[in-house]
């Protein structure tokens, strides 16, 4: 069962990076990453990450990607006109891709040959307080730079759409 | 009887009080709004104008269903489906009652506890933005997408005091899992005070909850907020283009919204099933679940009671009150818990 | 079909998103689908992340993914007023035509 639903949702999360790359319209590529997101949270939830799952559509989901969608909106800039790339990107992109992830590929499988396979319950520690507790003992720091960070880029996100209104 | 058989007799029967629900909401709400501002209500179609729902519902299925020309014609049709089946979602986590034996098998009178059960509602509510967003996007013109880019912005800006205010009870309770949420406030005080979320220490949620309903309000686009959506304003908002049953499908969405973030009020603050006195749900099964209701039921008899009474708020006021007034008192809320939690707990 | 997933399939499903994400960023030419493209790439290394968080039974993993996502949304605010800003003075989203500064 898990395996079904694992290739499933892979499958679709497969094609809907597909559609991100390939379709000419912003709207469309956004609305391919949300299905993208959707399906890595069902993942997941799989791979025991309860938090995570219901976080990455919290925030990746629901929040980030609203935003793109307001500005694809707001831009209003209608489908991409094809470009004269490169030469040498049209010859080599193709096989350079091919041979990433095959390295990448390659180094996977080589990687974890025996080890036990995933079943959903395998792994119980992805609780909210299982996570809150790390985050608050041993990754305090972090998470204290990071809040810091968010400000930043609130305050500069501001900073660079303020209007004077004069 | 196996999980799987079970799980999907709850949800049908779940599903199938809901729909039921959605159609005499409205019937209620418009009884209830009219009596307000002193005239009948619709009472002629049927027996106190019981069949309206079912005559509306005719009328939209045999209206004409069009799509405006240069309308994106996928994301015009996925917006109202997106937009019912979202606020459909959250209905499944939500317990109506305790653990019962119905014919032999013991179940819970819930289709799903997740751990995570508040923040999988908060999510989907999240994503219901993109319901009015790709409605008014794909309609192509620009009454919808003023009224889709301005319902989106409010709906975002009110998720923070009531993602916020949604924290601070969670805090009290010490659990994610809405069932859990409803065993913590299972005691009373001195034999008979209910310990809801509302009256119990360390911190009675009054303000909390205060907050909760005003931005529950907004995230279901009602008055005082329905500026997105007014008549007056902007034609229609996001569904002007929408016709016929998808136009029924956005309406039944914002009940559908509307009776989801009820319930999740009722349970995070109003103790979910449990009396208000102990032994009064003595009745297994029918009991917890009158309680629910009538809590839920006073809810949306304010959400009803509120649109009768109170003028929309203008776009800037609206926003100017999100983010100056509702998100510091939400976060004052969450500090004052959060440190009276520590000091006692 | 076994009946538990190998590990290994979920690291190749982050390493094809990853390329994905890749191709994106190096392919296409608007401004906001090469953004998309990183946040692709972004997910494809929480997925990563998560799969080993599996593997070795340690929340850690998980933690990082969580900082990974602040992180990805304080990028996404901050690069999409930016994209904002180049658009109210260019115009244009194409990213070739964004080349003043060259040569």
């Amino acid at each position: 069962m898990t395996a079904i639903l694992f290739v499933l949702f892979a499958a679709v999360a497969i094609v809907c990076g597909i559609n991100v790359v390939l379709r000419k319209h912003p709207v469309e590529s956004a609305l391919a990453l949300i299905g993208t997101m959707a399906s890595l949270s069902v993942i997941y939830l799989q791979l025991g990450a309860q938090f995570i799952a219901a976080a990455q559509v919290f925030v990746y989901a629901g929040a980030i990607m609203v935003l793109f969608t307001f500005v694809i909106m707001l831009v209003n800039a209608g489908a991409e006109e094809k470009s004269r790339g490169a030469w040498m990107a049209r010859l080599a992109g193709g096989p350079l891709l091919v041979a990433l992830i095959a390295i990448l590929g390659f180094v996977v499988w080589r990687a974890f040959p025996g080890s036990e396979g995933v079943t959903f319950g395998g792994y119980t520690g992805g609780t909210a307080e299982n996570v809150g507790r790390a985050i608050f003992t041993t990754y305090l720091l972090p998470f204290e730079i990071t809040s810091l960070l968010v400000l930043i880029a609130i305050v500069g996100a501001v900073v660079l759409g303020y209007k004077e209104l004069d | 009887m196996n999980f799987y058989l079970l799980s999907v007799i709850k949800a049908a029967v779940v599903v199938g009080v809901l729909m039921l629900a959605l159609l005499y909401l409205q019937w209620i709400e418009r009884r209830v709004v009219a009596r307000i501002q002193v005239r009948l209500g619709p009472n002629r179609v049927g027996p106190w104008g019981l069949l309206q729902p079912i005559a509306d519902s005719l009328k939209l299925l045999l209206k004409e269903d069009l799509i405006p020309p240069g309308a994106n014609k996928a994301l015009y049709v996925l917006a109202p489906f997106l937009a019912i089946t979202l606020s459909l979602i959250s209905i499944s986590v939500v317990p109506f009652g305790p653990r019962v034996t119905v014919a032999g098998v013991p179940t819970w009178m819930q289709l799903a506890d997740l751990n995570v059960g508040v923040i999988l509602i908060l999510a989907i509510s999240s994503l219901t933005v993109y319901g009015v967003v790709l409605a008014g996007w794909a309609s192509n013109s620009k009454y919808p997408l003023l009224g889709a880019l301005r319902a989106s912005a409010q709906m975002i800006s009110y998720e923070l005091p009531l993602g916020l205010t949604v924290a601070a009870p969670l805090l009290m309770s010490n659990t994610l899992s809405l069932r859990g949420i409803v065993a913590s406030q299972a005691h009373y005080y001195w034999g008979f005070f209910p310990a809801w979320n509302v009256f119990r220490g360390p911190f009675p949620q009054l303000i909390g909850a205060a907050v909760f309903t005003v931005a529950a309000f907004a995230e279901t686009n009602r008055v005082p907020f329905d500026l997105p959506e007014a008549e007056t304003e902007l034609v229609a908002g996001f569904h002007t283009e929408y016709s016929s049953m998808k136009f029924a499908g956005f309406f039944m969405a914002e009940y559908s919204n509307m009776i989801t973030i009820c319930c999740l009020g009722t349970v995070l603050f109003l103790g979910g099933w449990l009396p208000p006195f102990p032994g009064l749900d003595a009745v297994p099964f029918v009991g917890p679940l009158f309680w629910f209701l009538l809590k839920t039921g006073v809810l949306l008899f304010i959400f009803m009671w509120v649109r009768a009474t109170m003028p929309r708020l203008r776009y800037d006021q609206l926003m100017r009150f999100a983010w100056s007034f509702m998100f510091p008192v939400a976060m004052a809320n969450l500090l004052i818990t959060a440190l009276l939690v520590a000091w006692v707990g | 079909m076994p009946q538990s997933v190998p590990l290994a399939w979920y690291l190749a499903l982050s390493a094809i998103l990853f390329t994905l994400g890749v191709a994106g960023f190096l392919f296409r030419r608007n401004l906001i689908t090469m953004f998309m493209s990183i946040e692709l790439m972004l997910n494809a290394v929480n997925l990563s992340f998560v799969a080993f968080s599996y593997h070795f039974k340690r929340v850690d993993g998980q933690i990082f993914t969580f900082f990974v996502m602040v992180v990805a949304a304080a990028e996404a605010a901050v690069g999409l007023a930016i994209i904002l800003t180049v658009f109210k003075n260019r115009a244009t989203l194409h990213v070739d035509e964004v080349a003043s500064m060259k040569n």
